[in-house]
């Protein structure tokens, strides 16, 4: 399958009505990008950019004002449960299930046999280190170990794709570092097709074969950053000079995009 | 917001334990104070007797009632209007608020409406009850489920209209369908709401049928509050006020204990 491309994102325009009513927001405008099979690709902007929008247009949540999204050569028309698995901003765990039972509901959700659910939720959970917490109530967790359930419960749908909403979002700084490692690690044995919309610029060259920058609203890919670096991502890559360099560089690219959303907000408190 | 809502949830959890004991004999205290004031004001007839009879006067009536079995036929009735009147307000309300749930835009329009409602004196409704259905436990039932029907029509709004965005987001991107969506996650999302209204609906609609008793009726537990006192028998009257009390904490424990345990889960 090399050459083709898994998620072809062809011309998406995407528009919505304002809170206020009748006046019409320009959310994204014409995106093109090609995402190979096996690849980690990052959006990243600035706040109102419409890259978490693109992300709903790609996982079938929301159907763009014009243009399409193919999926292994399929337009997507909704949900594709079988061939993506999403992560949120927040773990988005059922509060009144038990970690076991979160996996095991997504799982029937999406057609898995019965028989067959118990052994598969459990065979992820101890990919992510938490095979002694299927018991355990969402509550009883920390921040990163609910989203370590959340990946958890993602990778048990044995996906393609991966769809990432800003998932170290809630979490500390620190968690955030060590959670971006296993997640590394973990993603390079299931060569999974990823998607991640992060504001974290360390987080996007760590992670990233693609950065796809964009500017502020309307949405447009202002730049495409290649990281030339083998997966799994080891944490000394994040002290090398080709580290900072490619992180300085999609900085500079930003910086003028977040004053001018900054900026788009200022005139509109005026 | 969840993570500071379940790190609450957790200290609540594990400060329950050494709580629960120290809540109980504050409870028991209150009561006792209670039992202990009512003795002192009646003891030296500070308070005449005949409006306030002694402690043991009405413990002694209150006993006699239970052993002999003489508020037996009241509470028969009572308890026959309660177990029409509250499971059709519970029914009937979450009926109507799972529909008024259904839509953003019934949502909007009548969460306002119902809570509204909820709002005014239900009880001046009763005269229209008593003239339509009748002096007997007809025109309690009714009263009694108008009155619980809104707190659980309300809660039920509330329940299913207030369930995390997120969750649904889940469940549609992993291909839940209509019922599993329903099952799964709208009614084990509402369920605590849901209870809370079911405990209010069944608790306000014995107390509406017990005042609708009071104001107009032949027999009931009520009835007999007001015929003794009309009588001037108080010891009888605070025996079966002191019962009423009983029945509805009763009640109360046990609708809270389910509420409880559903909301743990």
């Amino acid at each position: 399958m090399e050459g083709e491309a898994l998620i072809k994102v062809d011309d998406v325009r995407h528009a919505f009505l304002s809170k206020t009513g009748e006046e019409e927001v320009l959310a994204l405008d014409g995106i093109n990008i090609d995402i190979a099979r096996g690849e980690m690709v990052s959006l990243i902007g600035p706040s109102g950019c419409g890259k978490s929008t693109l992300l709903n247009v790609v996982g079938g949540m929301i159907a763009a004002s014009q243009g399409h999204v193919l999926i292994g050569g399929t337009p997507v028309k909704g949900p594709r449960p079988k061939d993506v698995a999403y992560i949120f901003q927040e773990s988005a765990l059922l509060p009144w299930a038990t970690i076991l039972d979160n996996i095991k509901v997504s799982l029937e959700f999406q057609g898995v046999p019965r028989a067959s659910r118990d052994k598969i939720a459990r065979i992820s959970l101890t990919a992510v280190g938490l095979d002694a917490f299927g018991d355990s109530y969402p509550h009883q967790l920390s921040g990163g170990m609910k989203q370590r359930a959340a990946l958890a419960r993602a990778l048990s749908l044995r996906t393609d794709i991966l769809l990432m909403d800003e998932p170290f979002a809630a979490l500390d700084e620190q968690t955030r570092m060590i959670f971006s490692e296993d997640l590394s690690r973990l993603l390079a044995n299931e060569h999974k097709t990823i998607v991640l919309v992060t504001h974290s610029l360390a987080e996007a060259v760590f992670l990233s074969d693609r950065i796809f920058v964009f500017t502020s609203r309307p949405g447009r890919i202002k730049a495409v950053l290649n990281v030339d670096e083998p997966h799994p991502r080891i944490p000394t890559f994040m002290t090398s000079s080709k580290f900072n360099d490619l992180r300085n560089r999609l900085y500079e690219l930003l910086r003028d995009e977040v004053l001018a959303a900054i900026g788009k907000d200022r005139q509109g408190l005026a | 917001m969840s993570g500071a809502s379940s790190a609450g949830q957790a200290l609540t959890l594990r400060l329950s334990k050494s709580q629960k004991r120290l809540s109980l004999l504050v409870k028991i205290g209150v009561l006792v104070a209670l039992l202990a004031i009512w003795h002192l004001v009646t003891v030296d007839e500070f308070v005449s007797p005949f409006f306030l009879p002694k402690p043991d006067e009405v413990l002694r009536v209150f006993f006699n009632i239970i052993v002999t079995g003489q508020a037996w036929p009241d509470l028969k009735v009572t308890l026959f209007e309660f177990a029409l009147a509250g499971p059709i307000a519970v029914i009937a309300g979450g009926a109507v608020g799972f529909l008024i749930s259904l839509t953003r835009y019934g949502t909007r329009a009548f969460e306002p409406i119902v809570s509204s409602v909820y709002a005014i004196p239900i009880i001046i409704f009763y005269p229209v009850s008593v003239m339509a259905l009748g002096i007997g436990p007809e025109s309690k039932i009714a009263h009694g489920a108008l009155f619980g029907f809104f707190p659980m029509c309300l809660s039920t709004i509330q329940g299913f209209s207030r369930v995390d965005p997120l969750y649904i987001r889940l469940a549609h991107s992993t291909g839940a369908s209509k019922s599993q969506l329903f099952w799964r996650i709208m009614l084990p999302a509402a369920a605590p709401t849901i209870l809370t209204g079911v405990r209010l609906g069944l608790m306000l609609s014995f107390l509406a049928i017990i005042g609708g008793e009071t104001i107009a009726s032949l027999e009931g537990i009520g009835h007999r509050i007001v015929w003794y006192a009309e009588g001037m028998q108080t010891g009888n009257m605070f025996a079966y006020i002191v019962f009423v009390i009983m029945v509805a904490v009763l009640m109360n424990t046990a609708l809270s204990f389910l509420e409880i345990r559903r909301g743990r889960q």
